[in-house]
């Protein structure tokens, strides 16, 4: 693999470059899931350091939250941060012409997230910006035409059959890759909003516009997939979660990444000048090994990633450079993440405190799923848990308090087909403050709710069946 | 000097889901600690240090160009992310308890203790 270096002068101004000559393209990611820090994607885009921001929200089981909200309301169902981000970058969009922002936050609704986008654009004189969305990822209402072409959709985890799930299912949807971005972009969209594209793709397909590459070119694809997952958990690649953290690394106004991506594939991990956080082999690799299984193996829609024998040089503060990834073509199989209703789940917490609390605590937990049985209900599952006590990793060996605490919070965790029998369960937390041990007391949340389980159902599907599709309008005709 | 260290104090590790799997990456700071590791840390020795939360099996993956080695922990996680009952539905802490695990000490530590301070130590912004 060959570099390219620029002498500092022409990186600090490469932004001015005609494309023409543009050796680079940097994209920062500025979510790493919905409910990430709302300021992370204005300074990234204000940092006038990245070519595209991309913002990844949607975890496996946010496209469940997600269907919920549209089965409740046909223009729901997108990341509601998604119109305050863009508004936020409204005055960085006019002073940068060529950012453009990339988000799978459009999650169950694009096209409503586009017109939601479209209005807080035209509020900021932007009514010509180009919007894209991109779907075609939503595979609930065609569940029974693709069993009926040959899918089976059995859980890629447990093997299990589909049959029994079939009825309970609430979301189904595939995970595309970066086609759909490549045709809008080539669409001249400045805004893509798209449903569940996977978390690398929306790096991947700005790289592959930008140098004007096919899905043949494994070394940029390479390069561009491992710069998607080092970016797309925002600042775990930047100091954040970082193992050996201390108080000398100072995160609160971190910097969000940014991977810099030459046409040859060389890759550079970096953040805004002046940020906190760190960029280091580090802080690097933690990120690269995050939620990977093997190695030589990390499937996406656009690659058969091998990340095994991936190489990290520090090259100045805050930078580090990323080499040799490979990869093999894209399997055949797209992932689909399903989600089916699994009954009600409720948790409740109470404080304990005075000598003896860990063991208090516990029979106070006793206490509550007693009172719920006497009452007649038999929990499906339950776990007590005395947080402060080394519960979090229950039976593992590890160096606890010195002595025993004089305070622990207990948590009472119960999952059920019934939500009357978890609504009971939520009643026996307050009366345990007058009627329990001594030392209750910290119940100054309200009584717990029951929720709903989305569980989740990992299977696949031939990506013949699942062809993205993009509509591009300016901000103006979307909202026409 | 005990005879034993801990595995923190030759790596840093991550962790975190794929639905009711867990993964940890442990990363020596030197090739030489990884190589180390390779030897002590076992898919056995971490799926005994981690029996309690009964994982189906545990499966390790070379990362030579990084020092580092992947844990998958199988059916770790008590239902994953929708399902688990446990404050951690996300195995989010795994990695910092592996680090707490006791290791025989090795003669030639000095060889894999951080390689340099500049990687734990916050830089002068670029």
């Amino acid at each position: 693999m060959r570099w390219l270096h620029y002498p500092d002068a022409v990186r600090a101004s490469r932004i001015d470059l005609p494309h023409e000559i543009m050796k680079t393209i940097r994209i920062g990611n500025g979510a790493g899931f919905w409910g990430d820090n709302l300021d992370a994607p204005r300074k990234l885009a204000e940092s006038g350091q990245i070519d595209y921001l991309t913002l990844e929200y949607l975890a496996e089981l946010t496209m469940s939250i997600l269907a919920h909200l549209r089965s409740r309301d046909p223009n729901a169902g997108y990341v509601s941060d998604v119109p305050t981000v863009i508004a936020s970058c409204a005055p960085a969009l006019k002073a940068q012409p060529g950012l453009k922002i990339v988000t799978n936050g459009g999650g169950m609704n694009p096209s409503a997230c586009a017109k939601r986008c479209a209005e807080v654009l035209r509020e900021a004189g932007l009514s010509e910006c180009r919007i894209a969305a991109v779907s075609g990822d939503d595979l609930l209402p065609r569940i029974d035409e693709l069993m009926a072409a040959g899918e089976t959709f059995e859980n890629f985890d447990t093997g299990a059959a589909f049959g029994e799930t079939r009825p309970k299912i609430v979301s189904a949807n595939a995970y595309l890759g970066a086609e759909g971005i490549v045709r809008a972009l080539q669409g001249d969209a400045r805004i893509i909003v798209t449903g569940r594209v996977a978390d690398a793709s929306l790096t991947v397909g700005p790289v592959l516009h930008e140098f004007g590459s096919g899905f043949d070119n494994l070394s940029l694809l390479s390069a561009a997939t491992v710069a998607g997952h080092l970016i797309e958990c925002g600042a775990q690649a930047t100091g954040g979660m970082y193992a050996p953290w201390t108080t000398a690394i100072p995160l609160a106004n971190v910097g969000y990444p940014i991977a810099e991506i030459c046409e040859d594939g060389s890759l550079t991990v970096t953040k805004p000048s002046g940020s906190d956080g760190l960029v280091s082999t580090a802080t690097v690799a933690e990120q690269l090994i995050y939620e990977i299984g093997d190695p030589e193996h990390y499937l996406t829609p656009d690659l058969d990633a091998d990340f095994s024998q991936i190489t990290l040089t520090q090259d100045g503060p805050n930078r580090v450079r990323v080499a040799n990834a490979s990869g093999h073509p894209a399997p055949p199989r797209l992932k689909v993440s399903m989600a089916y209703q699994d009954g009600w789940m409720i948790n409740g917490m109470l404080t304990v405190c005075g000598p003896n609390a860990t063991a208090n605590a516990r029979a106070a937990g006793r206490m509550i799923l007693d009172r719920v049985a006497a009452a007649g209900y038999q929990l499906a599952r339950t776990n007590i848990e005395c947080l402060g006590a080394g519960d979090s990793m229950p039976g593992v060996r590890l160096p606890g308090p010195g002595s025993e605490p004089w305070e622990v919070v207990l948590r009472v965790t119960a999952h059920d087909p019934r939500r009357e029998a978890l609504d009971r369960l939520a009643r026996e937390f307050a009366p345990l403050v007058t009627s329990g041990p001594p030392g209750v007391t910290g119940y100054a949340t309200a009584r717990p709710e029951p929720r709903r389980v989305l569980a989740y159902w990992p299977t696949t599907i031939d990506r013949r069946h699942v062809p993205p599709q993009v509509v591009v309008r300016t901000a103006q005709e979307w909202l026409a | 000097m005990s005879d034993t260290i801990r595995l923190g104090d030759i790596a840093h590790a991550r962790s975190g889901d794929k639905g009711n799997h867990a993964n940890i990456g442990v990363i020596a700071w030197t090739a030489v600690g990884a190589e180390y590791i390779g030897r002590v840390l076992t898919e056995q020795r971490v799926a005994e240090f981690f029996l309690p939360l009964r994982p189906r099996g545990v499966e390790r993956f070379p990362m030579p160009g990084i020092h580092a080695w992947n844990f998958l922990l199988y059916d770790a996680l008590g239902g994953g992310a929708s399902r688990s009952l446990r404050i951690d539905t996300q195995g989010k802490t795994l990695a910092l308890a592996i680090l707490e695990m006791r290791i025989p000490r090795p003669s030639n530590l000095d060889e894999m203790r951080f390689a340099s301070e500049d990687l734990v130590a916050a830089r002068p912004q670029g």
